[in-house]
């Protein structure tokens, strides 16, 4: 029987109770707990006058109700801006509860704790909270000029601005290239909002111990390592006093790594406070109007080109929205600047954004975090290059790729991570001619005039990307063998249906040879494992996987040299397999890890079978040599980190066939083929699955998905009848094809697949769409009523 | 009989779920889902939207696959339910079940109670399901992870365990 | 999320929920299958201070169809109705519709009923009644009234149905021999309510020209919109039909409005797209013999 598992696509540990009913999902805890709701701000900017709970006091089951000015200390503040950034000038944070502005709809304003949850919803509504309107700010570009402030102390509704500059090898300019080029292009794109909208909501349960003076709080995260941090320091509380746990997470896609909200920070307070459990439980409204969207920017890009189209100077501005405030910084608009340049060898570039509040729901990361809207520029302008030179759109990219032999490859600025934005490997011109061969490139033309002859109009689009994946700073893993022979990994990472327990116990198991079903995986527990980041960024399995592989190796390398002692044998000669410790080419001469681990633990109280039997292994004591060696830890376990120097460059290529209806302007994708580069695959299933759901949402964010706001700052489809998320009747079926360029950078040689799927898809469906109708698609979602808007147009500007 | 007067007034519910009989005393506003969830304990039907679009709540009522967050519980009071609970028969996992697992037709799992209820229900009644007919049948529920790929392909696998099984 | 309290009535026959419906008034709501009743409750968008269930009214099941036509009575569900065969034979356009309300599993609970007295402009079954001239029951303590559909949709989400009345039936007539039916609409996803669609049916003479053709369009106007194209069409066999002219002569009827998911000149032309479609796939079933949609 093997242990090797790496590589395999073995089935999910997760899956046993997820189909059964037996997940724990944080509504599904705290049977007991009192619910919290909250009054949130119906208007998108005003001033809040007054707050009368007289009404609602008399509400059966009714437990408290808390204002701003109930908050003590550090509650009271601004919540925390996570992430500070030199260029982010004016970076703004709302409060737990509005203290005196509201700037969005749904901000909340009065938190309500009683009996249940619709107890608590009756609260609220009798709570009046009486406003002085302020004129809304709408629109990235309306409030960019400042007519009206989101903010009264913030200039221009300005929070940053930041230009990065690339010169060419030649040392010439962006600008000065492209007025040199023999051809330039100069246009705009658009890109509206979106949410990850996860369907399970926020969620956080707090529980107070009163006789051990500590506080559990379980929250919907995908951080809690974070939250911890955070909640003990709002509250005053001494950090090991506070443990916070990730349950089974339904989902976040990024919304969930924003801590802390304010409802992390007021549960656990009103827990503390009532000395009640308490619980509360977003629900879809809530999670509309009150947590974060992403997406919504506008760019316009200057590029010079020379006959085979290669790209010399680059120049694009980008006006982002960031809604109401800045939790998270500005992290979005920086990874569109920077992972914008894709595949290619950009002459010269350079990149200017300027972070523009608006009163709208805030702005931080969804899956893919500014790439799809970097990848929609870039790709785009391959495509303009391509149809001015009358060139393949295929030939422009292949004449800009970095080739294989460039890696490490220097892009000249500076990622997400505060490093070098170094690309340490890839294969581009191999994943373009995997692409080319299964979406059938160069016969499309054909397959197009015969669809043509029978009426039917059908187009292709393809789209590159490049994506900076497992960003530090670190992870770690802890492993432990017990004396049974089972083997305890811990991460502090947390999971959101991702499948970490199943590959983290992929590594494992591989690692130090014993069968999976031995191993057992936690994540997100800080009762476990303290010291963490977060699952986002598509980091867990190359930052969590390298650091429990690291640590596997420690444990492994301990239980060689304690089976070592004890079969009189020299440690390079041993090998574990299937759980048991044996001489290389001598099976007889073995011993089961149990008993090592047994072995590694000089109490030896013979309270089971193994430490029997570890009797007999155990070598005469020596009075000169303490039990535990200087240097040695009892127990065979061991704790990991890794820590990369930079992140690793995952990449892909998708492309797609679509048809639109000549009369209902209705888009169908009749194919879309996904050939991707994560490296080494630690499970091939897995990773499909998350290509899958990537191109799901990509799918979404090209033709359904948008947060339509009307002037007055009301988001009109908060609900998930007008929010058209796709249902398994819009997604195409995906063809996809693996390369494996391993990572140089880490053990593994991973890189990062958890965002992959959903980058390109908007470039490449508006490509198809181009080319199918002949109109340029410069902005997404397209939905059939703009194309047939674009259709009329067309049409109109050809008469006249 | 009739109950006419008292908005909070509780009303006593019988229900039978996953075949154990229950009572329960619950307002009338109380939905079925909060229903199974909190007064029942079974946690394992999820509300995703509690609106009726996305399809995480369904359980089978009388067989038949329903929102239970469109459902109030006194109105089916003395009916039968089944929940994702009550789908592995005599602790067996059930043909779905498995094909779910087996196909990964579910990541962060919270949407796939729902999935595997209406999926269950329909191939009890179609067991030779075309695609289009399987698309058609879970053309109601969303999940926001899968991209829906694998839960199309459990479908029809299960449809092969069903069909194996049954000889 | 979570419903605002109501007094909860569930009466155990006709007389007495029409009893509790006169006494609640202007303050009574029935719940039937509340597909879409409650959803609005858990938003907390409506707030009846009474809910009558009639959930319990077993014998407002049935579905009685003949010759004339077919009575569906108020507990009688979507998916039930849909699969009844009786129902299909007598008025195809039925099943033809309700596979295009939402999704199966609403329709297990959802009734057409409710969905009439809903009267939602986007909705396909107010759409068919008006298309059918059919009617709809309402019952009170002060007697039993048929309200034709032309005067049953009133405004947007509003019927005719009075405060004290219980919708206890309504009556989608059969068309003549050599009539065919069809129903087309363009949604945005699969199962929402239509951006635009249309319903049609059409009657062919012995000679197998169109001797009557109707039209009804959902999503375009404050209620469906029923438009009689009998003669733009001309007594001409379907072939031959000027479909373009017809086309135009529906959309010249409407009043479209845009919102978030379409402009109002999109749904016009969609309109006008899908009134051929109907007309044509309607006519093709009249030739056909009126079995199955063409």
């Amino acid at each position: 029987m093997t242990t090797k598992l790496f590589g395999e696509p073995v089935r999910r540990r997760e899956d046993a109770r997820l189909i059964t009913g037996q997940g724990r999902f944080l509504d599904d805890l705290g049977a007991n707990a009192l619910a919290a709701a909250f009054v949130r701000s119906p208007h998108a900017h005003a001033r809040i006058r007054d707050v009368d709970v007289s009404a609602a006091l008399d509400v059966e089951g009714l437990v408290a109700i808390y204002t701003w000015e109930d908050l003590p200390g550090l509650i009271a503040e601004p919540l925390p801006l996570l992430i500070p950034h030199p260029a982010l000038t004016h970076g703004r944070t709302g409060h737990a509860l509005a203290r005196d502005v509201v700037r969005h709809v749904g901000e909340p304003v009065v938190m309500v704790v009683a009996a249940d949850r619709y107890v608590a919803e009756d609260a609220c509504a009798l709570i009046e909270v009486d406003y002085e309107l302020l004129k809304p700010v709408v629109g990235v570009e309306e409030a960019a000029e400042a007519v009206n402030l989101v903010h009264a102390d913030v200039p221009g509704n300005i929070g940053a601005h930041l230009v990065q500059e690339v010169h060419s090898a030649a040392g010439t300019s962006a600008r000065e290239a492209i007025e040199a080029a023999p051809h330039t292009l100069a246009f705009r794109l658009d890109i509206e909002r979106s949410a990850s909208m996860p369907l399970e909501g926020r969620g956080v349960y707090a529980r107070w111990d009163a006789d051990d003076e500590s506080l559990r709080v379980y929250s919907s995260t995908q951080t809690s390592t974070s939250v911890r941090m955070a909640v003990a320091a709002k509250l005053g509380l001494a950090l090991p006093k506070v443990e916070v746990i990730a349950p089974d997470v339904g989902g976040g896609f990024g919304v969930k790594i924003v801590h802390p909200w304010p409802e992390e920070i007021l549960v656990p307070w009103a827990a503390r406070l009532l000395g009640r459990e308490v619980k509360w439980t977003e629900d879809r409204r809530e999670h509309f109007i009150s947590s974060a969207h992403e997406r919504a920017q506008v760019h316009h890009v200057r590029v010079g080109f020379d006959d085979d189209g290669r790209v010399l100077g680059l120049d694009v501005n980008i006006l982002h929205d960031h809604g109401a405030y800045t939790p998270y910084g500005i992290i979005v608009p920086i990874i569109t600047s920077t992972q914008l340049v894709g595949p290619y060898k950009i002459g010269a570039y350079r990149v200017e954004f300027t972070s523009i509040y608006t009163n709208t729901v805030q702005v931080t990361p969804y899956r893919g975090a500014g790439r799809p809207q970097g990848v929609f520029c870039m790709e785009r302008t391959m495509d303009r290059i391509a149809a001015h030179l009358g060139r393949d759109r295929t030939e422009v990219r292949a004449a800009n790729f970095i080739q294989p032999g460039e890696f490490p490859y220097d892009q000249g600025m500076t990622f997400q991570d505060g490093r070098p934005l170094i690309y340490d490997s890839g294969d581009y011109p191999e994943s373009l001619r995997m692409l080319k061969e299964l979406i059938g490139w160069d016969s499309f033309p054909a397959t197009k005039a015969e669809a043509a002859a029978e009426g039917r109009t059908i187009g292709i689009g393809v789209g590159c990307y490049v994506e900076g994946t497992g960003v530090g700073p670190y992870e770690g893993g802890h492993v432990q063998i017990t004396s049974d022979g089972r083997v305890h990994v811990s991460t502090g990472l947390t999971s959101q249906g991702q499948g970490h327990e199943t590959v983290f116990a992929q590594i494992a198991a591989t690692e130090l040879g014993v069968p999976i079903e031995r191993v057992s995986v936690v994540t997100g527990d800080t009762r476990r494992f303290g010291y963490a980041v977060g699952t986002f960024a598509s980091r867990a399995a190359v930052m969590s996987g390298n650091a429990i592989a690291l640590a596997c190796r420690k444990v492994r390398d301990k239980a060689l040299k304690v089976a070592a002692d004890a079969l009189e044998a020299d440690p390079r000669d041993l090998e574990i397999t299937d759980g048991v410790v044996h001489v290389a080419g001598a099976p007889s001469a073995s011993i089961p890890l149990a008993t090592v681990a047994v072995l590694s633990n000089p109490l030896r109280y013979a309270f089971d079978q193994e430490a029997q039997r570890a009797t007999q292994f155990a070598g005469p004591s020596s009075d000169d040599r303490p039990p535990v060696e200087d240097g040695e830890e009892p127990g065979m376990e061991g704790r990991d980190y890794y820590s990369p120097i930079r992140s690793t460059f995952a990449s892909g290529m998708h492309a797609a066939i679509v048809e639109t209806d000549p009369l209902t302007a209705e888009i169908k994708i009749l194919r879309y083929v996904v050939v991707h580069d994560c490296g080494k695959l630690i499970n091939p299933m897995i990773v499909e699955g998350q290509i899958h759901g990537g191109v799901g949402q990509g799918v979404g964010g090209a033709l359904y998905e948008k947060m339509a706001y009307d002037e007055h700052g009301q988001l009109l489809n908060a609900s998930f009848m007008d929010f058209l998320m796709p249902y398994a009747t819009e997604v195409p079926r995906i063809e996809t094809a693996h390369l494996e360029t391993p990572s140089p950078l880490n053990p593994l040689g991973v890189k990062g697949a958890g965002e992959a799927g959903v980058i390109p898809v908007s470039a490449v469906v508006a490509a198809a769409i181009e080319d199918a109708e002949g109109i340029t698609i410069d902005r997404m979602p397209i939905s059939p009523s703009d194309l047939y808007s674009l259709r009329t147009d067309t049409r109109l500007r050809k008469i006249q | 009989m009739s109950e006419t007067t008292g908005a909070h007034r509780a009303h006593a519910v019988t229900l039978t779920v996953n075949g154990v009989l229950h009572q329960v005393t619950v307002p009338a506003r109380r939905l079925l889902s909060d229903c199974l969830r909190h007064d029942l304990g079974l946690t394992g039907t999820h509300v995703g939207c509690e609106h009726g679009v996305c399809g995480a709540c369904t359980v089978l009522l009388d067989g038949e696959p329903i929102r239970s967050c469109l459902t109030f519980a006194v109105t089916v009071d003395g009916h039968e339910i089944t929940t994702v609970e009550g789908l592995a028969e005599g602790g067996a996992l059930s043909p779905v079940q498995r094909a779910f697992t087996e196909c990964h037709g579910l990541q962060c799992g919270f949407c796939t109670p729902g999935f595997l209820c209406t999926v269950t229900a329909f191939l009890r009644d179609n067991r030779t399901p075309t695609d289009e007919e399987v698309l058609e049948a879970v053309s109601g529920n969303l999940c926001r992870c899968t991209g829906y790929q694998n839960i199309i392909k459990a479908v029809h696998r299960a449809a092969e365990i069903q069909a194996e099984e049954s000889g | 999320m979570k419903p605002p309290p109501f007094d909860y009535h569930r009466p155990a026959g006709l007389g007495e929920a029409l009893r509790s419906l006169a006494e609640a008034g202007a303050h009574g709501k029935v719940l039937a299958g509340g597909q879409s009743l409650i959803p609005l409750l858990n938003m907390r968008l409506a707030a009846p201070g009474h809910l009558v269930d009639i959930n319990g009214l077993t014998e407002l099941g049935t579905i009685a169809a003949d010759a004339s036509g077919v009575r569906v009575g108020a507990l009688a569900r979507h998916a039930v109705v849909e699969r009844s065969g009786s129902a299909r034979a007598a008025q195809p356009l039925l099943a033809q519709a309700l596979r295009l309300v939402a999704h199966p599993v609403i329709r297990n609970r959802g009734t057409v009923v409710g969905s009439l007295v809903h009267a939602d402009p986007s909705a396909e079954m107010p759409a068919v009644l008006a298309l059918l001239g059919g009617s709809v029951r309402l019952a009170s303590l002060g007697g039993e009234r048929d309200v034709a559909a032309a005067d049953f949709f009133v405004g947007p989400l509003e019927s005719a149905c009075l405060p004290g009345e219980l919708a206890v039936s309504a009556f989608f007539p059969a068309l003549p021999e050599r009539s065919g039916t069809a129903f087309c609409e363009v949604a945005r996803r699969h199962g929402d309510y239509a951006v635009a669609g249309v319903a049609a049916a059409v009657t062919l003479d012995e000679d197998f020209r169109i001797s009557a053709a109707r039209v009804v369009c959902v999503s375009v106007g404050p209620v469906p919109v029923v438009v009689d194209v009998t003669g733009v069409c001309g007594r001409r066999p379907p072939a031959s039909v000027d479909w373009d002219a017809v086309a135009r002569a529906v959309q010249d009827r409407i009043e479209p409005e845009g919102d978030i998911h379409a402009t109002a000149d999109y749904r016009r032309h969609l309109t006008g797209v899908l009134v051929t479609k109907a007309l044509r796939g309607a006519a093709h079933e009249a030739a056909e013999g009126g079995e199955g949609p063409a």
